[in-house]
């Protein structure tokens, strides 16, 4: 009986972190805001860095509502894009180019999205993961959540529909 | 418009960094109504193939507007802190087009004010989003 060796560990960084770099990159407003992804297999958490442009309210100081909603949300299309991904980058059928991603499937669009404000942000890193709680052929349902210190107390959570990208063939 | 509340536009945006960072404008301000502006800006599109804005500023300016509708409420005091937030996007923004959004709180109650918004490019037949929030606020008697 024999056995199918198992990729180099480099082999499988590479090909994973080149297609989150492909998927991140070349959207603007993730560039403009600084968003950055941290991966761990499969599971993706969105980091935050604190900037001052970012605070709404001075006086308390706290995070922009639309901050949050910003960090939410493209924590919600990055991490429903990349669980959709999956399967085919693991497979060998879609191949990451960062410097052409015209042959990735396009990005799921926002249907509709709620954000609940916990508490108020404060002025430091924030961080979001999302999980997908349906992935339909035609949309998807996902939940987000983003927390500062403690990863116990969210300071905001978030869920929304996504219209998934249609595949050509 | 209520000489008591009278809100100076650049002051209330030099108060709020996020805002001004995004190039948000205020346009006008009544008695429980917000207009605002986000001028067309290539640093926060979400589709680079299209041009398309993404949800987040979108969600910024809707937010700011919707919390301002509840400022200028005469029976509102003080500042207020944003509970909850849906947008539903109808579609996507024309690119290059400035985003318009309207917000009206139309009830206020001791501690909750409801509140809802539409943004609209050029193409005023069908809104850019929609959205509903309720607020915390304090209520002046």
């Amino acid at each position: 009986m024999s056995r199918k060796t198992p990729e180099p560990v480099q082999v499988v960084k590479q090909r994973r972190d080149e297609m989150l770099k492909s998927l991140v990159e070349n959207i603007p407003y993730i560039n403009y805001m600084c968003i950055s992804f941290d991966r761990r297999g499969d599971e993706l958490t969105a980091i935050l860095p604190f900037r001052e442009n970012l605070i709404g309210n001075p006086m308390l100081p706290a995070l922009h509502g639309g901050v949050t909603s910003g960090l939410l949300e493209v924590t919600a299309i990055v991490g429903l894009a990349w669980s959709s991904l999956w399967q085919d980058m693991e497979s060998g059928a879609i191949e990451a180019n960062p410097a052409d991603t015209s042959a990735l499937p396009r990005m799921p669009k926002t249907i509709d999205f709620t954000i609940d404000y916990l508490r108020s942000g404060l002025p430091r890193d924030a961080y979001a993961r999302a999980i997908v709680t349906r992935a339909g052929r035609r949309y998807a349902s996902v939940r987000t959540e983003a927390w500062q210190d403690n990863r116990s107390r969210p300071f905001a959570q978030a869920h929304g529909h996504f219209l998934m990208p249609q595949r050509d063939d | 418009m209520d000489n008591s509340k009278s809100i100076d536009p650049i002051q209330f945006m030099e108060a709020l960094p996020h805002g001004k960072a995004l190039g948000m404008q205020l346009i006008e301000l009544g008695d429980g109504t917000a207009v605002l502006g986000l001028p067309y800006d290539k640093r926060f599109v979400g589709d680079p193939e299209t041009g398309v804005i993404h949800g987040g500023p979108i969600s910024a300016l809707m937010d700011t507007c919707c919390g301002a509708s509840v400022m200028s409420h005469p029976e509102v005091m003080g500042i207020t802190a944003t509970i909850d937030l849906r947008i539903d996007y109808m579609r996507a923004a024309k690119p290059g087009d400035t985003i318009v959004a309207r917000a009206e709180c139309h009830h206020v109650t001791r501690s909750v004010a409801f509140v809802r918004a539409v943004a609209e490019d050029s193409n005023s037949n069908t809104p850019v989003a929609t959205a509903t929030g309720t607020f915390m606020v304090g209520k002046s008697k």
